[in-house]
């Protein structure tokens, strides 16, 4: 009787104010209902009349009911803003809070660093382009599209400059695809140590990718891709980046030189004028600010190949140029450091992907790996690209350990810490790809947990 | 078209980029010039291809070293301050068999560039393009030798007088300590011939394979780690990393948010952690000159200048060189503006910490 009449109540409570502790009424401004209800179990039951605190910790008197329906807010009774107040759109100012952010501790300087994405507010499969990731080794440059150029040479019968007039004058492409830094939750290979899924996962991003394939412009050239098995790219920008690039993945037609991002110029921050697209293969790979591709028949132990990019085996051996993302998932809602407003329905949400193709089944659990439901996948499923998977869930505010695991078309299936931990060990910084865990506690509180 | 005047276009173009793909796209590119892929084709590859000649000894780089890099890297390339060390960790040991013990074992705690690093061509290829930081590309290719000398003496890989040059670099690859520790023989370079076939890779066969059962696979759940209380309190007021709205609300760290509060209250005890959050401690001590000035002498350069924050806030902002030396101070676009005028402030008014 109790059960249903909360559940009519909907959003309505019984006013608290009088009965509550300081903390108890903390809980309710975070609108947490659930702590209400136990509370006043027996209080609810009288909720029809007197004030009563709703989610958004408003009173309200459910007699009348909701001021906000009966009081016309100022957007309904004044004049809004014109046209072009804002030049360049920006989002609400209520979206204050999902920005990119450091890991503090993560790195000793902000120009050698990483900020990641807060996934856990993004929707659909594309991130917004002003909260992709960055990665930066050398900090980050505007560079004048006009000065900037780009170089072909090595295994070619004649070495080349392109301008970005040229560039955009060939035919192009656009190609939706996920990038991920290799060292994408690879502060979680020992213990987990980061509260939520934007410091667990968030050096990941998806965006469409506008440009020319690399394959045209060394045709072009004349590479010899006999010889020339292997590429090397490189930025424009302090660091120069290099990174050696496999000739197969150019010549499958893949690899663009690519100046466009989700329909306007790639952000600065992401290289602009000109980044590399690499799909499947990890984002220091992308390499941004491209100034030259060199056409060779060696691989070129880089820095960031040789010394850092290389995964830490048990045995004490380095796997080097290990290039691949491999299939991985994530739940990005409910994720750690949020709580659950109450019992009852929820839409569990998250994303999955693979270097190998696409994704063609994600599994979610709700008790920590015991059994196991298939999820939804949303449309566009795409290869090498984010796909976004949905299950329903209704939560009976007991504890609940949640879990996502992806399949892809080759048939790899994302493993679990135990058998990951089991053949890597846990000092590989790079392609940690393990389920993760979300654990929820009867508060609704979720919290980062690993299970093996 | 006459078959005359295409031949001729034909030709041209051959002359021009002696290949067919150019003739599709007509106009569009042009062969670079010996001078231009000169001055851009750097890369050093672990056969050496690429070295330029020169030399250089550990005892003349020591002395470029102690002027350009031990600010951020130490004396002995064994500072954490800026970057993980550079130098430490192997044993002559390790420079006879080429695998670096302390990575088995995990003895050490960092693992420094020189315990990984398994082709000395990357240390000259990466110094030459990106060191210093600050102003990558300025240096010779003797200083280059000299500096990769230096490092390799300080890991007593070269003696003290060793000459490297571009014989010589030859030889030390044999003393690489870690040139042994590297394995191409893994599923995440799943292209071309492989390793057994002189390419790198096996194929691209996965090493871990996850299960697909969905039914009771498994008789109890075990935990391995849980987040550790400090680590909810470090990253922020997790409520204001949530929407507002929606199925549900962000943790309130109580630890952060009273740490916020104080900022905005009381600023001149924050503004190190401003500092050093972004970035700025790399470079400056409040009472120590690191790559640029102490703090508390810019405040007594400064003192008394009406427009001291406005100039400093700007300096800030875009950086540049010439009023303590010739090393440049990168410019900080992402400041905002509130954040540019109260570090300028707190550093005019002497950087206060308490
Ligand atoms: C202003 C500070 C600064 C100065 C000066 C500086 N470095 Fe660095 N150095 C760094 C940073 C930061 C990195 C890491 C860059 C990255 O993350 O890619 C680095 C990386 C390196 C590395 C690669 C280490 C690794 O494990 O990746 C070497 C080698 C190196 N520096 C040598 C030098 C030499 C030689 C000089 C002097 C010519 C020098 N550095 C001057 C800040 C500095
Ligand atoms: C990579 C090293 C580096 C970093 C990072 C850095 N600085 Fe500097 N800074 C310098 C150098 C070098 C100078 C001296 C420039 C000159 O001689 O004109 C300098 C100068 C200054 C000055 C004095 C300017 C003048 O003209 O007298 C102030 C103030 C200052 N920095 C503040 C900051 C703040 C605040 C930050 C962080 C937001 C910061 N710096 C980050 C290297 C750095």
């Amino acid at each position: 009787m109790e059960e249903t009449l909360r559940r009519r109540m909907g959003l309505i409570r019984k006013a608290p104010e009088n009965f509550l502790s300081p903390e108890e009424i903390d809980a309710i401004k975070q609108g947490r209902r659930d702590f209400i209800r136990k509370a006043f179990a027996t209080a609810t039951a009288l909720a029809a009349s007197g004030p009563v605190i709703n989610a958004y910790g408003e009173t309200v008197d459910p007699g009348k009911g909701d001021p906000n329906i009966l009081n016309l807010p100022e957007w309904s009774t004044t004049l809004g803003m014109p046209v072009a107040t804002r030049g360049y759109g920006l989002p609400s100012k209520y979206e204050a809070g999902l920005i990119r952010r450091q890991s503090p501790g993560l790195t000793q300087t902000a120009a050698a660093s990483v900020s990641f994405t807060p996934l856990q507010g993004t929707f659909g499969i594309i991130t917004a382009s002003g909260l992709h990731f960055e990665r930066h080794h050398q900090g980050w440059h505007e560079i004048d599209p006009t000065r900037h150029r780009f170089m072909i040479n090595g295994l070619v019968k004649t070495p080349m400059v392109f301008t970005m007039d040229d560039l955009l004058r060939l035919p192009s492409v656009s190609r939706i695809h996920f990038i991920e830094c290799g060292a994408n939750t690879g502060m979680e290979w020992a213990n987990v140590a980061v509260p939520t899924v934007q410091y667990t996962h968030g050096m990941i991003s998806c965006s469409e990718f506008t440009g020319v394939r690399l394959i045209d412009l060394l045709e072009m050239c004349g590479a010899d891709l006999k010889k020339g098995r292997y590429l090397l790219a490189e930025g424009a920008d302090g660091s120069s980046m290099t990174r050696t690039i496999p000739m197969e993945l150019v010549e499958s037609g893949e690899v663009l030189v690519a100046y466009g991002m989700n329909g306007e110029m790639i952000r600065p921050e992401n290289g602009y004028p000109l980044r590399l697209v690499v799909p499947g293969v990890q984002g220091v790979s992308w390499v941004k600010w491209l100034r030259r591709v060199e056409v060779g028949d060696k691989p070129y132990g880089t820095k960031d190949e040789a010394v850092h990019y290389i995964d830490l085996m048990p045995d004490g051996t380095h796997r080097q140029y290990s290039s691949l993302q491999e299939v991985k998932s994530v739940i990005t809602t409910p994720s750690g450091g949020q709580i659950l407003l109450d019992k009852g329905f929820y839409n569990i949400t998250g994303l999955a992907w693979s270097g190998r193709g696409k994704i063609v089944r994600v599994d979610v659990s709700t008790d920590g790996g015991i059994n196991w439901r298939q999820a939804r996948l949303e449309q566009p499923v795409l290869p090498k690209a984010l796909t976004r998977f949905n299950i329903d869930w209704v939560w009976d505010g007991k504890p609940a350990i949640l879990q996502s695991r992806a399949v892809d078309e080759t048939g790899h299936i994302q493993p679990t810490y135990g058998q990951l931990r089991k053949v890597r060990g846990t000092r590989s910084i790079y392609h940690n790809n393990a389920i993760q865990s979300w654990l929820v506690n009867e508060n609704g509180e979720v919290s980062n947990v690993q299970v093996l | 078209m006459s078959k005359f005047s295409k031949t001729v276009i034909a030709v041209a173009t051959a002359v021009v980029c002696g290949a067919a793909g150019a003739a599709k796209y007509e106009g569009i590119g042009r062969p670079a010039t010996p001078a231009e892929v000169k001055a851009w084709d750097i890369d050093v590859r672990p056969d050496f291809v690429g070295l330029p000649p020169g030399r250089g000894t550990p005892e003349q780089g020591e002395a470029i070293w102690l002027q350009k890099c031990a600010m951020c890297h130490g004396d002995f390339a064994e500072s954490n301050e800026v970057f993980t060390p550079l130098v430490g960790g192997t044993t002559q040991e390790d420079i006879k068999t080429g695998r670096v013990k302390a990575l088995v074992t995990g003895s050490v705690p960092q693992r420094t560039t020189i315990m990984k690093v398994p082709t000395v061509s990357t240390l000259w290829d990466y110094i030459h393009r990106a060191m210093p930081w600050t102003s990558p590309k300025s240096l010779q290719s003797d200083e280059v030798y000299a500096l990769v000398a230096y490092l390799l003496n300080l890991a007593e890989i070269i003696p003290y007088d060793y000459e490297l040059n571009q014989e010589t670099i030859k030889e030390v690859q044999n003393r690489m300590p870690n040139r042994n520790g590297m394995t191409w023989d893994h599923g995440m370079w799943p292209w071309g011939p492989g390793v057994k076939a002189g390419g790198i890779g096996n194929g691209g066969k996965p090493d871990v394979q996850g299960s697909d059962c969905m039914k009771n696979c498994k008789k109890e759940v075990v935990i391995g780690s849980n987040l550790p209380e400090y680590a909810w309190d470090a990253h922020g007021n997790l409520k204001e990393q949530n929407r507002v709205f929606g199925p549900v609300r962000g943790k309130e760290i109580s630890e952060a948010a009273k740490e916020e509060a104080q900022t905005a209250a009381g600023r001149q005890q924050s503004m190190l952690d401003l500092a050093k959050q972004k970035g700025c401690t790399a470079c400056h001590g409040v009472d120590k000159a690191i790559v640029g000035p102490a703090y508390r002498d810019v405040a007594a350069k400064y003192a008394g200048k009406a427009d001291a924050v406005d100039y400093l806030a700007q300096k800030i902002k875009n950086g540049g060189a010439g009023v303590w030396g010739n090393v440049p101070m990168p410019p900080h676009p992402s400041l905002t503006e509130e954040e540019l005028r109260s570090l300028a402030q707190w550093i005019a008014s002497g950087a206060k910490v308490d």
